[in-house]
């Protein structure tokens, strides 16, 4: 038999099968069976009967969503000033910003704890706003570095052909670096956004669990051994994530025309 | 002329980077209506000049001074000037319709309107819709893309882009339309097109272009004025007609389509000795001055040996389709014609020349000259940066250096030589170049390269903005760096400072 190219991704279709598909069908077969292991749709009546479920469902949404917003207003003036060559020449800079990222993000977010704590801040009293804290500076590294890498490749050319063109700084800002940048800024959110909707740690670590993320939630159930409902909120969770990689696909489509790719 | 013609006027205009001038020194006024190229090779300041006039730099010192107003300080976006960019600039994010709107769109117009008391009272406002639509209607008629309108930027070709580009700077209804090398990026076929509609385009709108260029071919098609640049400094203003025949420098001729540039001298009244023969000349010189003579190769004619001014053996011939261009040799010297007879290769021919067509310039460079040249405590000659074993014995004849490093004159007076001031002259053939850059004192970089005939006249600069003018047989690069060797005792020196103030 003669070696053919294609049998180069037999490991990986394997892999995949193994480690992808095989777990997903698990989910789907937990989460539409019941303890007894027989096919049922009570965790599904079960999900939208109670509204604590759906409450922490929106409450994630919620801080993912502001999460996002304040990593982006935070990192995209940030990554700007980075990617200006007249401000910044080094990439040292750059690596000092995403370097917290390196470090395990248990002990960093254990540290995030301590120091709220000792200026002041009670993670038990203000858990709110020090959960928010510490996802943004999670979070900010990730958005940051698609951010730079897209201001980078932007060309000067276009921003001075819109002055050019009778556009102040103010006009040049929106509407032209803002859409160039925009598969960044999509890339970025997205980065933000779907970790931050399964993430539990941080929000556990920092509320003194005042703050129950959807991501915790899941955990809670597979740790008290309810494998099916946990299994069917996943499930939830993977649809959602499908619907937004989908609308983001659809935004860095229409703003790639210039041939830019992002990260995705 | 009358001063309303003048649209733009730069006056003394100065751009430094650090401490080397980009544009040094700029002065010129554009007519309304004129066709002007900024021509020169890259890294002689014609795209920056360009830039300060756009307004994405300012300049150092001097003005620019728009209808008279100086506008040297104002932001692009105050600028009544449109920019066609060289690699299009377009806004990927936009469809063809709105790159062209997008100037429209921003724009205030003033309008008359009375208040509520009845006077009339000066407003601003946008333009409608219609308006913006009947005005890039035109404007994609003008550039030859109609029913483009709906089209993505990036599906179009090169060529489309630049049309776009073109539409969406002239359909603001600029004072003055500046093209930065927009035929650039643009195939050679394509380009000759475009030269002519542009041309075309310049003669129907009736705005003033400025447009920057290195192609000289394009520069002459285009231009009603062109200003000839080289390292931030104009060599000559002229129209393609003054500059192709009557170049100010050798550089010019070199620049300006293709020339023989040999090294002559005066030898009497209108008469010039190059080539190892006297020639009948039109241009006055003083007698014995060393002059540059630039003959175009067209203006060469081969005639049976005998019958011309000097003899010459075919060694070369190209076909070049309305023409052929042949290499010839006057003893070590090439010459290159151009004819419309076919010649043999190896045939012993005779070249003549008409006297009116044999341009002399002023010799740009004869010798090198350091006149901020000093004696240091060691008796080492300091220029350019590096101190030179020299002998300084040269500035006071007759003298010598006794033990303890005093100057000793022929009457027995001494003198201690540090911090005199002096003038180094070096010679150009006296200067070697060489590729190792550990051989030489010094190390730079050939910014010029100008053939004369039988050697080249290179033009090295050191990172301290020194220049050295080479005779060489070599060929060379430009950008290449090398090293200067100059054998120290060929420097010649002369006092600058009074001597007798460094008696001892």
């Amino acid at each position: 038999m003669r070696f053919k190219r294609k049998y180069l991704s037999i490991p990986y279709i394997l892999f995949l099968i193994c480690f992808v598909v095989i777990p997903i069908l698990f989910i789907v077969y937990y989460a539409f069976t019941n303890k007894g292991g027989q096919f049922s749709f009570s965790n599904l009546v079960k999900f939208f009967q109670d509204s604590t479920n759906v409450n922490v469902l929106l409450i994630s949404f919620v801080y993912a969503i502001a999460n996002t917003l304040i990593c982006l207003v935070i990192g995209y003036p940030l990554a700007m000033l980075l990617a200006n060559k007249n401000i910044n020449k080094s990439y040292v800079l750059v690596m000092l910003f995403i370097m917290p990222s390196w470090i395990n993000f248990v002990i960093r977010t254990s540290a995030t704890r301590d120091v709220l704590n000792w200026i002041g801040l009670s993670t038990g009293e203000h858990s709110q706003l020090t959960t928010i804290i510490g996802l943004v500076y999670n979070y900010l590294p990730f958005v940051i570095l698609p951010l730079y890498t897209t201001m980078l490749k932007m060309d000067k050319n276009q921003i001075e052909a819109s002055k050019d063109l009778g556009a102040n700084s103010v006009q040049t800002f929106f509407k032209v670096i803002i859409p160039m940048t925009m598969p960044g800024i999509v890339s970025a959110a997205t980065m933000v956004f779907m970790p931050t909707l399964s993430s539990y740690v941080i929000s556990d670590i920092l509320s003194e669990y005042n703050v129950v993320l959807f991501g915790s939630y899941i955990d809670l159930y597979f740790n008290q051994a309810d494998w099916n409902f946990g299994s069917f909120m996943a499930l939830i969770m993977l649809l959602l994530i499908g619907v937004s990689v989908l609308i983001s696909r659809k935004f860095s489509n229409e703003d790639e025309t210039g041939g830019r790719a992002s990260i995705w | 002329m009358k001063k309303e013609d003048v649209i733009l006027e730069l006056i003394n205009v100065n751009k430094k980077y650090d401490d080397s001038f980009a544009v040094e020194n700029f002065n010129l006024y554009v007519k309304k209506g004129e066709f002007v190229t900024f021509l020169g090779p890259s890294g002689c300041g014609k795209t920056t000049t360009l830039r300060m006039i756009a307004g994405f730099e300012l300049p150092t010192s001097g003005e620019i001074l728009l209808n008279g107003k100086d506008i040297s300080q104002l932001p692009p976006f105050k600028r009544p000037l449109n920019t066609v960019f060289q690699r299009y600039a377009l806004f990927p994010h936009l469809d063809v319709y709105d790159n062209i709107a997008f100037g429209l769109k921003l724009k205030k117009i003033p309008y008359k309107t009375k208040d509520k008391k009845g006077n009339l009272v000066t407003k601003l406002r946008k333009f409608t819709r219609e308006e913006i639509d009947e005005k890039v209607t035109k404007a994609l008629k003008i550039v030859d893309l109609e029913a483009f309108e709906g089209r993505n930027v990036s599906t179009l070709s090169g060529g489309q882009q630049q049309r776009v580009a073109i539409a969406r700077a002239i359909v603001n209804e600029p004072e003055i339309l500046l093209l930065d090398e927009p035929l650039g990026a643009l195939d050679l076929k394509m380009r000759k097109e475009m030269q002519l509609e542009l041309k075309e385009m310049h003669r129907k709108l009736g705005i003033t272009f400025i447009y920057v260029t290195h192609d000289q071919e394009e520069a002459l098609t285009m231009s009603d004025t062109i200003v000839i640049m080289k390292d931030g400094q104009i060599q000559q203003i002229g129209t393609p007609l003054d500059i192709y025949n009557e170049p100010q420098n050798a550089f010019v001729a070199d620049f300006i389509g293709e020339s023989n540039i040999y090294s002559g001298t005066m030898i009497g009244e209108k008469k010039v000795r190059f080539l190892g023969k006297q020639w009948d000349c039109v241009d006055s010189f003083p007698i014995n001055e060393k002059v540059d003579v630039v003959v175009r190769p067209e203006d060469i004619k081969i005639k049976p040996l005998g019958e011309g001014n000097v003899n010459a053996k075919i060694v070369n011939k190209i076909f070049k389709g309305i023409n052929y261009q042949f290499t010839a040799m006057v003893g070590n010297n090439e010459v290159l014609i151009q004819s419309t007879n076919d010649r043999a290769i190896n045939q012993e021919v005779s070249l003549s020349i008409k006297p009116e067509l044999i341009h002399i310039m002023k010799r740009e460079f004869s010798t090198n000259r350091y006149s901020d040249a000093y004696i240091d405590k060691n008796n080492q000659v300091v220029f350019a940066g590096v101190s030179w074993d020299c002998d300084v014995t040269q500035i006071l004849p007759g003298s010598s250096l006794n033990e303890e490093g005093y100057l000793i004159s022929k009457d027995g007076k001494k003198y201690d030589l540090s911090d005199f001031d002096v003038i180094a002259d070096i010679d150009m053939h006296d200067i070697e170049i060489s590729d190792d850059l550990e051989d030489g004192n010094i190390v730079g970089e050939i910014i010029q390269m100008v053939w004369k005939g039988d050697h080249y006249q290179l033009i090295v600069r050191t990172e301290d903005e020194e220049d050295f003018v080479v005779d060489t047989v070599w060929t060379w690069n430009e950008f290449d760096k090398v090293s200067v060797k100059i054998d120290p005792k060929k420097i010649k020196l002369k006092a600058k400072a009074d001597l007798s103030k460094y008696e001892i």
